[in-house]
C-alpha cells in the first residue's frame, strides 16, 4: 500500500504502443508549449496563455501538467508521477502508465532518480536537485480570481502589480479565525514582481519553492495557463508583519518511519476512531524506512 | 523658512485650484452626455452637480474621476507634491493609485462600492492593504476609529456589509474612502435610496467630516436640498451642458436660466 516498488512499477507501466507520436502530442503543439515555457521562464510567476489541446483524460485529472510534461520529455528522462504526496494512486500510476506507453520512458517512484517529477499537491520532501523538472497540475492558476471574477480586470491588476487586495483575504483569515487559516493554495510573490498561485499544495511546501534549485512549471489545462519558477528565484509567501507566514507542524510522528518533520496526512483506522499520522510523501516514507525493513514486506 | 512665508506659502496652496477642467466632453449622441464643462475646484470646496436624469450628471462625474476617456477636453489634478497632473495624459497606473489614495468615490448604490463577501473591516482596510501597510493591529484600529467616525457599532467590524441596512452600508462606503484621507471625494446621489431621516443623518455625517478633514467634494444629486445643505458651488444641468453656475444661496434663490427656475420651483413644499 505505501509505495511500490520501483522495479514491479516500471513492469506495470507496460511497453511502448505504436501509433503514438512521441509522448502523445504532435510535435507543433509541443513546440507552441516550449515557446510559451521559454516566457514563462523569463517571466518568473507571469501566465502565459497556451493553447491547450484535448487530452485523452477529463480536466481536472492533470492535463495541464501532462501537457508540460509531454513537451519537455526526452527520450531519456525518467518520469516520477504524485498525487497528493502517493505514488500508488490512481491518477499518479495512470499518468506515469501513459507516458510509459506513449513515450516508452524508464519511470520510477524514487524522487533523487527522477529527471521530471508531475506532481499534484506536494513537493517532495527529498530535497530536489538541478537536474530536475517539477511539473504541477494547476486547478486554477489566478490567485486574484476569489476578489475579482473579471479576467481583463485581474490582467490590468498584474500588469500594474495591484495587489492589495491579495491581502484582504489574509485579513480576513485573522479576522474569522485569529490566524491565517489559508493552508493550501497560499499566494506567494515570486522574484518581487508577480503574486503567483503556487497551485494547491500545502502551505507547508511554499519554502521549498523559494530558491530551489530544480525548475518548476506550473500547467493549468482547463483554463489554459502556464508559468513558471526559474531555478533560485525568491518566492515569498504572503503575511502581515504581525501575523507572519508560518507553516503546518505536527506533535506526532509518522506511524511507519517516525519522521517528525515531514508532512503527515491523519488516517482514521478503525469505528472507533483511532488515529495514526503518516507521511503523506510515500517514497520519502519508503526511503527512511529501508535501512531498516526487509525490502520484500514493502508494497504489502 | 519664516513664518510669514510658511502662511504665505499655504495661502499660494489654497489660491491654486486642486482640480481644474477645460472644455471636458463626451457625447453619446447629440445632446447625451456632457459637453463643453470648464470648472475649478479649490481645496476644501464643495461643489454640487444638479439636473434632471439623463442631464449628464453622472457622465460627468465618471470623467472627472478617470473612469472613462472624455471625447475633448482636459481634467488635471494637483498631487500632494504640488504638481498637476493631467488626468487622461496620465498612465492607468498612476490613475489607479490616484483613485485609491488622494481620491476617493462614494457610488450611489454602496453595493456598487462595497466587498460585499468581506467584513466590514477588510472593507475599510482594503485601501490601506493596496498601499502597503502590512500590520494588523494598525489596520485593525483603522478600522475601529473609523466605524466609530462614520458611527457604526464598532462591535460589527467582523460582520459583512449585506447584514448592514442601507444607511450604515452607505455610511461604510464613506469610511472605506476616507480612511486614506483623501483630498478630493466624488459622490453619486450618496443619500438617494435612503429613507429622509436617514438621509438627514448621513448628511450631517457628511457635513461634519467635510469640514474636519477639509475635503474637496464634487456631489451629483437631483435633490435641491441636498445640494443646499452640502455645496458651496453648484452647476445645473440640462441636455448635456451646464446652463448655470454660480454660489449655491445665489442659484437656489435668484435662478436666472428658465431652467434653473424650473428646477426650484418644482421642489415640493410640505
Amino acid at each position: 500500500m505505501n509505495g511500490l516498488n520501483p522495479n514491479a512499477a516500471s513492469q506495470a507501466a507496460g511497453a511502448l504502443e505504436s501509433g503514438y507520436n512521441f509522448a502523445y502530442l504532435d510535435e507543433q503543439t509541443k513546440r507552441m508549449i516550449r515557446r510559451g515555457l521559454l516566457k514563462a521562464v523569463a517571466v518568473p510567476g507571469y501566465q502565459v496563455p497556451f493553447g491547450g489541446r484535448e487530452m485523452p483524460l477529463p480536466y481536472g485529472w492533470g492535463t495541464g501538467g501532462m501537457q508540460l510534461s509531454a513537451a519537455i520529455l526526452g527520450a531519456d528522462d525518467v518520469l516520477k508521477v504524485i498525487d497528493q504526496g502517493a505514488d500508488d494512486t490512481t491518477n499518479a500510476v495512470s499518468i506515469r502508465r501513459f507516458f510509459a506507453r506513449t513515450a516508452g520512458v524508464a519511470t520510477t517512484t524514487r524522487t533523487p532518480e527522477a529527471t521530471v517529477i508531475q506532481t499534484r499537491h506536494r513537493i517532495p520532501e527529498t530535497p530536489l536537485h538541478g537536474e530536475q523538472i517539477l511539473v504541477f497540475q494547476v486547478p486554477i492558476p489566478e490567485p486574484l480570481r476569489f476578489i475579482e471574477p473579471s479576467e481583463t480586470e485581474t490582467r490590468t491588476m498584474h500588469a500594474l502589480g495591484d495587489y492589495g487586495v491579495m491581502h484582504v483575504k489574509l485579513y480576513e483569515d485573522i479576522a474569522t479565525f485569529g490566524h491565517i487559516a489559508t493552508s493550501y493554495a497560499y499566494p506567494v510573490t515570486v522574484d518581487e514582481r508577480y503574486v503567483m498561485d503556487p497551485s494547491p499544495i500545502p502551505k507547508f511546501d511554499n519554502p521549498k519553492l523559494h530558491m530551489s534549485p530544480a525548475l518548476m512549471l506550473f500547467g493549468a489545462g482547463r483554463e489554459k495557463r502556464l508559468y513558471a519558477v526559474p531555478p533560485f528565484t525568491e518566492v515569498v509567501s504572503l503575511d502581515f508583519a504581525d501575523h507572519p507566514f508560518a507553516v503546518q507542524r505536527w506533535e506526532e510522528n509518522c506511524a511507519f518511519c517516525g519522521s517528525h518533520d515531514s508532512y503527515l496526512d491523519e488516517l482514521i483506522v478503525d469505528d472507533a476512531g483511532s488515529k495514526r499520522f503518516v507521511c503523506s510523501d510515500t517514497d520519502y516514507c519508503m526511503q527512511r524506512r529501508e535501512p531498516f525493513e526487509p525490502q520484500q514486506e514493502v508494497g504489502q | 523658512m519664516s513664518a510669514a512665508e510658511l502662511i504665505h506659502g499655504a495661502a499660494v496652496e489654497l489660491d491654486q485650484p486642486l482640480f481644474s477642467v477645460h472644455d471636458l466632453t463626451r457625447l453619446y449622441g447629440p445632446e447625451k452626455g456632457c459637453q463643453g464643462v470648464s470648472f475649478d475646484l479649490y481645496p476644501g470646496e464643495v461643489l454640487g452637480i444638479v439636473g434632471e436624469s439623463g442631464s449628464g450628471k453622472s457622465t460627468l462625474l465618471s470623467l472627472l474621476s478617470g473612469r472613462c476617456a472624455p471625447d475633448r477636453g482636459q481634467v488635471s489634478y494637483r498631487g500632494k507634491d504640488g504638481a498637476m497632473l493631467d488626468l487622461y495624459a496620465a498612465s492607468e497606473a498612476q490613475r489607479r493609485t490616484l483613485l485609491r489614495t488622494e481620491w476617493g468615490f462614494v457610488e450611489q448604490n454602496p453595493r456598487d462600492g462595497l466587498r460585499m463577501g468581506v467584513s466590514a473591516g477588510a472593507n475599510i482596510g482594503e485601501r490601506l492593504m493596496a498601499q502597503g501597510v502590512r500590520h494588523y493591529g494598525q489596520l485593525r484600529a483603522a478600522g475601529i476609529d473609523w466605524l466609530q467616525q462614520v458611527e457604526i457599532d464598532p462591535m460589527r467590524i467582523d460582520d459583512l456589509p449585506r447584514t448592514f441596512s442601507g444607511g450604515m452600508q452607505q455610511r461604510l462606503q464613506i469610511a472605506r474612502n476616507l480612511v486614506s484621507s483623501p483630498r478630493l471625494v466624488f459622490m453619486d446621489e450618496p443619500t438617494g435610496g435612503l429613507d429622509v431621516s436617514v438621509q438627514a443623518r448621513l448628511l450631517d455625517l457628511l457635513r461634519g467630516l467635510v469640514r474636519d478633514l477639509d475635503l474637496a467634494v464634487v456631489i451629483v444629486t437631483h435633490d435641491l436640498a441636498v445640494a443646499r445643505l452640502l455645496a458651496d458651488r453648484l452647476m445645473v444641468m440640462r441636455r448635456s451642458h451646464v446652463v448655470e453656475a454660480g454660489l449655491t444661496d445665489q442659484i437656489l434663490d435668484d435662478p436666472q436660466h428658465p431652467y434653473s427656475q424650473l428646477l426650484v420651483s418644482s421642489v415640493l413644499q410640505p
